[in-house]
This record gives structure tokens, C-alpha cells and sequence, in this order.
């Protein structure tokens, strides 16, 4: 894959990584590389590995890595707990954020939020000084603040909770962030909320990687490559304009590919 | 899945309150018959009418069985094999606290409930209980002043004999079961509390049990009463060194609250719950109850209950006065082999009466949590009320819990109401939470504090920050 910006190390290298869980198969040599700045589109069938790469990255316990290898800043993180790799700025955007019943999100973003600012060797908020960041970031992505009183995703729409996710990145300020499809279940007004978020938050020293299956999200962010991925593969990486045409001829297009390969 | 590797895994926090305090005691022999209780009570120097009582109780108690229908599983009690009165040699009469053994304030120093003057609690008065005495009971002369009576049961014997007399006994009868017929016999001291009319106690009162022998059991009594339009809140923590043996503690709470007086009474237990093979511990038999004899009268148990190697333990309340209101609160946590049989009963007798229970069961490790819990609406509970919440959370696939609620109504004009829910603490919230940079102890303990949180919130402020902290520490290493 060529990269606009060679002179630049990576942040995120996956090399022919191969994944599973209950011993069945699901990424078959995945390789992708993401330099500072460079927004990434991965897009694919539902059931393709998209997801499965997505919580690879972040470290769930239910996959186990049977080839390959991700190396985070040129360091292999196989053995780093989901809590390390957040930690030292890796961020996954859930397509379906979990509901904690009892837990406060304002206790959850401070939390948080120091566990990366501890890392990063930053002076850890109190709760008056968190408020104060929470509420400028809570602009963002449009919430009321009232958001930060309820338990963690509890009782909330699909549209609240991936503006909720949007502002935990906010907050977290990720090297890397992988966004599982928090287009999907957004209608255009809250798409766009969303989308607007991140353009702000990313910036020239930060990658993302968004996970998707519409062109609307693409249209607001537009990625510097777009991916296709099938059956555990990356079978096709163009740049922008790739997305375009899988929305004309659809996935059995790329079908072809996959024959090639 | 990782998880289970993290379960077996178990590192458990060392109990900290685990020590020996090593101090010269006067220990009668092991044993129980007549003449114990002859013993007990002439060393206590009591009024005859104590003596009768004791051995009234101690007469029934002979004749009772012990009770099993708890879902617990422990080795047979042998109640011969037990001291019945344990305590450290002092002086004779302690007119200050200058004069307590300064290894006893240290002990207390070293609990956290520090007794003398210079550093004593600001906001609580305490009754601290050693073994089978009172050591010290702060901030009485304040107290008085107010005319609120807090001191040591065997105190109160001698000075208050009318209110004793008259109230000892009367919330739970001698004969009420087999462990408070015990108690009854064998009582060795505890606390006294009384609130005149129309006086609300100006702090919180407490009462600290320390069991510091391995081998004599500790049979506390505590006795409230809440004149009308008075109200008090009283707590209620507990702590044993870390013996192999098992020590029985079976003590009894009466409360009473006349018109429109309102007692709350907070408990965290701690008691020694054995190692995680299970050996070891405090066996708990606790009868705990509360009469709301007044109209508008309100009883409010909240509880905390982390330790023993068995709990058998149900806070409750008779709700005779018209509109008279009682609550239960409980956090029960069970970790490695502990087995926990606890919830309450609120019996509805007067009208418009209404009652609340909240129950939170936890088990982690091998443990088995019970809630066990009786609503009963008397032929003239018109329009009373009960809502029951019990919800269970398992940590681990070996755990137990079980939620058994009785209801009994003989008032159609009456409403009950039960909720009961159990989860799990799942793989997906734990991941969520750590994939937000929170490492895995902190993300159970966040999500037990969430669980617990409606409990918490019935707790005194200081109680409750030490509860969350004792259930995270009661947890650690053992949750997946």
C-alpha cells in the first residue's frame, strides 16, 4: 500500500493476521497500516471480520490471535490488556455500546479519562475540573449534560449512545480510533453530529479507521483509502472513490476480487 | 475465556482486622448449664429479676431445637465446648477512661474507632465492646444533657431497671428462637440506648463489637427505645481476629419507636469469614427486631453484612401503630465457601402501615447467598403496603443464589408488591469498561457499587464510603 506521508512511522501495522474464536476461523491474514493523520475506511459484508478486527485491536478476551501480529508505535500489544491498550491511546468506538445499569457516566468519562491522562503523565482531574472538560467536549457532539447523570447507556437511543461513544473519544484523545459502524441506526441530523465530532477531534497526529457500510458517513469524513474486506480478508484497497463505486455495483462486485486473489 | 482463568485465580485481601489484641482475661470455664448462667450474672452483679429472666430463657432454650431450615450447611454447634463470659482483667471500677487498659484503646485505635478524648470521633458517639464487656462508651456526658441515655447494657441493668424491665424481652421474646433463647441465658453485654420525648439525638450513635477470644462465643444485646417524637440513628460495626476454629456469635436487637419517633439502624458487618478453604470464621446467628409500637412510627434496617463464615440473620420489623413505617436495606456479599441465609420480615398489624425492602445479594467464589423474606398483612392492615425489590448478581460460575419471599395476606384492602431480578456480571460490561482504559479490579468494583447503589444511599455518609470500600476489597482477585 502506497502512503501519502512515507516519512512518518506508522501508528497501527496489522500484518498478515489470522484470528479466532472457538477455534473457528475469522480474520485469514488481515494487512493494513495507518499513518498519522490518515483516515481509513473498511467496509465489507456483514459477518466479513469487520468487527472481529475492530475488537482484536482493542484486546477482547474472546479471540485469540493465531498468526500475525499488531505492533501499536512499532511495539507488538498481543499481550497488553484492553485497559493498557486504551490506556496508551488506542480507541474503539462500539457498534453496539453496552448499557451499565448503576453506573454513572460522569463517574465513567472521569474514570476514564484519568486512567489516559495517568498514562500520559498528566495531572489527573478532580471532579470540578473534569465537569468543566466534560461540558466543553459535551458541545461536540450536542448533548445536554444531563446525559452524564444516567447510568452508562442505560435507556439510551441508538443516536445517544454513539454521540456518547464519540464523546468518550473526545475525552480519551486516541492515537488511533476504530468507529465499529457508529454510522449505522443514525438518522442525517444526528450522522452528522456525529461525523462533525470526529473531524474535530482528529487531527494530523491521530489515525482512524472508520467501519461502515454507507457512503453517507464517507461523504461527511472522506478517507484517504478505503478497504473492502471478505471473508477474513482485505481483498481491495483503493482510495476514496472505491467506496463509491461498492455503493453503484454493490458487494457481489467485489466478489470478483476474491476470486482473483 | 479469560475470565475464568481470573476467577481461579483468586487473590484475596488479606482480612486486616484479623490481629490478637494480647491481654491478660478473666475467662470462666467452657461449658453451659445453670450455674454458668448463676455465674455470669453474679459477675455482672445483677438485680435478681435478670437472673430469672436468664434462667427462664435458658430453661426454654433446653427444650427448643436448633433451627434448619436456613439453606446453610455448617458442622453441628457444641454449645458445651464454648466459654461464656471472656473479658480483659481491669480494675474494678473504671471512673475514666484513663484507667482502660491502654492495649484495649489501642486495639480500638487500630479498628479505626479511636476512644479517648484527644482523638475520639467528632461526630459519633461509641459504645465499644469487647469480648464479653463494654469498654468505654464516649461523648455520654453531651448525651445526657440532651437526656439521651447511651451506655452498656449492664449498665442500664443496674441504673434503668424500670425501662429494662419493662422493655427487655419485649421485642424478642425469650422463646422467639432458638438462638435469641440462647442469648437471653447468656447475654453478656451490648448497648443501651434511650431518646426521651420529642429529642432528636444531636450524632449518630455507635456500638463496636470486637470478638477478640477463639474460643468463647459473644452474645451481644442491644436495646433502643425511641420515646415519641424522638428519632436517632445508630451504627453498628463488627470485627474478629483470624482463627481457625469457628466462634459462635448469636446476639438480639430490640428496637422500640413510639408515636412519630423514627430509629435507623445501620449495620456493617465484618466479622471474620474464614480462609478461602472455607476454615475458620464466624458463625453468625443474629435476631435483630424492631417494634413500631407508635403511630407514624418508622424502623429503618439498613445493612451491609461482608463477613462470617455463616450468616442467619433477618432485621424486622411489627408494624403495629397506625401508619407506622418500616425499611430494610441490604447489601449481603459472599466470597469464596461463605454462606449467607438473610433478608427480613415485615409483619403488617396496624393500618396504613407500609414497609420497603430493598435486598442486593452478591456471591462470588463457591459461596451461597440466600435471601429469605416474610410479608405478612394481618386481618387489619387495611390499606398497608409492601414493595420488595431482591436482586441477585453472581460473579463466576460457581456461586449460588436464591431468593426465597413468603407472602401471607389476611387483609384483601392491602397491597404487596415483589420484584426480584438476577444478573451477571458479563464479559461485554467488563470489556467495555476496560477498553475505556479501566483496569479490571476497578471495573468490577464500579459495576458491584452501581448494583449496590440504592443500599448505599440509606447508608450514613461515612458508612457508606466504607462500605464501597470493603466490598471492593472483599472482592479483589475474585471476580471474572
Amino acid at each position: 500500500m502506497q502512503s501519502k506521508t512515507k516519512v512518518l512511522d506508522p501508528i497501527l501495522e496489522i500484518n498478515n493476521l489470522f484470528a479466532s474464536t472457538e477455534d473457528l476461523p475469522i480474520l485469514k491474514g488481515v494487512t493494513i497500516s495507518i499513518n498519522p493523520g490518515e483516515i481509513h475506511a473498511i467496509m465489507g459484508r456483514n459477518g466479513c471480520g469487520k468487527s472481529t478486527l475492530s475488537k482484536i485491536i482493542a484486546g477482547h478476551p474472546s479471540y485469540k490471535i493465531t498468526k500475525g501480529e499488531i505492533k501499536f508505535y512499532g511495539q507488538n500489544i498481543q499481550s497488553l490488556e484492553p485497559e493498557e491498550r486504551a490506556q496508551s491511546g488506542i480507541f474503539l468506538g462500539f457498534q453496539y455500546p453496552i448499557e451499565i445499569p448503576g453506573v454513572s457516566n460522569l463517574e465513567f468519562l472521569r474514570v476514564a479519562t484519568n486512567a489516559r491522562r495517568k498514562f500520559l503523565k498528566k495531572e489527573e482531574l478532580d471532579t470540578f475540573d473534569f465537569e468543566d472538560l466534560v461540558k466543553e467536549k459535551l458541545d461536540l457532539v450536542k448533548m445536554d449534560s444531563a446525559f452524564l447523570s444516567r447510568s452508562i447507556n442505560q435507556g439510551f437511543s441508538g443516536g445517544e449512545k454513539k454521540r456518547n461513544e464519540i464523546l468518550q473519544m473526545a475525552l480519551l484523545e486516541p492515537k488511533i480510533a476504530i468507529l465499529d459502524e457508529t454510522d449505522s441506526g443514525l438518522d442525517i441530523d444526528a450522522l452528522r453530529i456525529v461525523a462533525s465530532g470526529i473531524k474535530k477531534i482528529s487531527n494530523k497526529q491521530t489515525g482512524i479507521i472508520l467501519i461502515t457500510h454507507y457512503q453517507r458517513l464517507l461523504d461527511e469524513i472522506r478517507p484517504d483509502y478505503v478497504h473492502v474486506m471478505s471473508d477474513g480478508q482485505i481483498i481491495k484497497t483503493g482510495e476514496s472513490d472505491l467506496a463509491l463505486e461498492l455503493e453503484k455495483h454493490g458487494y457481489e462486485w467485489t466478489d470478483n476480487f476474491l476470486k482473483n486473489i | 475465556m479469560v475470565s475464568e482463568n481470573l476467577v481461579k485465580d483468586v487473590v484475596s485481601e488479606p482480612y486486616k482486622y484479623g490481629f490478637v489484641t494480647d491481654i491478660e482475661t478473666e475467662k470462666i470455664s467452657k461449658g453451659l448449664n445453670e450455674d454458668t448462667i448463676r455465674l455470669i450474672s453474679a459477675k455482672k452483679e445483677e438485680p435478681e429479676y435478670l437472673l430469672n429472666f436468664r434462667l427462664d430463657a435458658f430453661k426454654k432454650w433446653q427444650k427448643m431445637e436448633e433451627p434448619n431450615w436456613a439453606d446453610l450447611g455448617y458442622k453441628d454447634i457444641d454449645y458445651q465446648d464454648i466459654i461464656y463470659y471472656s473479658a480483659p482483667k481491669q480494675k474494678e471500677k473504671i471512673s475514666s477512661l484513663n484507667e482502660v487498659d491502654p492495649k484495649l484503646l489501642e486495639t480500638f485505635d487500630k479498628l479505626g474507632i479511636p476512644l479517648t478524648e484527644q482523638k475520639k470521633l467528632t461526630n459519633v458517639a461509641v459504645d465499644a465492646v469487647f469480648d464479653s464487656v463494654s469498654i468505654a462508651t464516649t461523648f455520654r456526658k453531651e448525651l445526657a444533657e440532651h437526656g439521651v441515655i447511651f451506655c452498656s447494657i449492664s449498665e442500664a441493668i443496674k441504673d434503668y431497671s424500670d425501662l429494662i424491665e419493662k422493655y427487655l424481652g419485649s421485642v424478642v421474646p425469650a422463646n422467639d428462637n432458638y438462638f435469641a433463647a440462647l442469648n437471653s441465658a447468656v447475654f453478656s453485654d451490648g448497648s443501651f440506648v434511650y431518646i426521651p420525648k420529642g429529642v432528636i439525638c444531636p450524632m449518630d450513635l455507635s456500638s463496636y463489637f470486637r470478638i477478640n477470644s477463639g474460643d468463647s462465643g459473644q452474645f451481644e444485646r442491644t436495646l433502643i427505645i425511641a420515646e415519641e417524637s424522638s428519632s436517632v440513628s445508630y451504627l453498628e460495626g463488627c470485627t474478629a481476629p483470624m482463627f481457625d476454629t469457628n466462634t459462635l456469635h448469636a446476639a438480639v436487637v430490640e428496637l422500640i419507636a413510639l408515636d412519630d419517633a423514627s430509629i435507623k439502624y445501620s449495620t456493617v458487618q465484618n466479622w471474620y469469614a474464614g480462609n478461602e478453604d472455607g476454615i475458620g470464621g464466624i458463625f453468625n446467628f443474629v435476631t435483630k427486631r424492631g417494634k413500631c409500637l407508635g403511630k407514624r412510627s418508622k424502623i429503618s434496617w439498613s445493612q451491609v453484612e461482608t463477613g462470617s463464615a455463616i450468616t442467619w440473620k433477618y432485621p424486622s420489623c411489627l408494624l403495629l401503630g397506625e401508619e407506622s413505617v418500616g425499611e430494610f436495606y441490604s447489601v449481603a456479599l459472599t466470597n469464596n465457601l461463605q454462606q449467607a441465609d438473610t433478608g427480613t420480615k415485615m409483619i403488617h398489624i396496624g393500618p396504613k402501615t407500609k414497609s420497603t425492602i430493598v435486598s442486593k445479594g452478591i456471591s462470588a467464589g463457591n459461596s451461597v447467598n440466600s435471601y429469605r423474606g416474610l410479608v405478612k398483612m394481618g386481618s387489619k392492615a387495611v390499606g398497608s403496603r409492601n414493595y420488595s425489590q431482591c436482586d441477585s448478581m453472581l460473579i463466576g460460575d460457581q456461586a449460588a443464589a436464591n431468593t426465597f419471599p413468603y407472602i401471607q395476606s389476611q387483609q384483601p384492602n392491602s397491597e404487596i408488591e415483589h420484584e426480584a431480578s438476577t444478573c451477571r456480571i458479563s464479559e461485554d460490561q467488563l470489556f467495555y469498561l476496560q477498553s475505556r482504559g479501566i483496569e479490571f479490579e476497578e471495573a468490577v468494583s464500579m459495576m458491584v457499587s452501581g448494583f449496590c447503589r440504592d443500599v448505599f444511599n440509606q447508608l450514613p455518609m461515612e458508612f457508606a464510603a466504607e462500605a464501597d470500600k470493603l466490598l471492593a476489597l472483599k472482592l479483589e482477585g475474585s471476580v471474572g
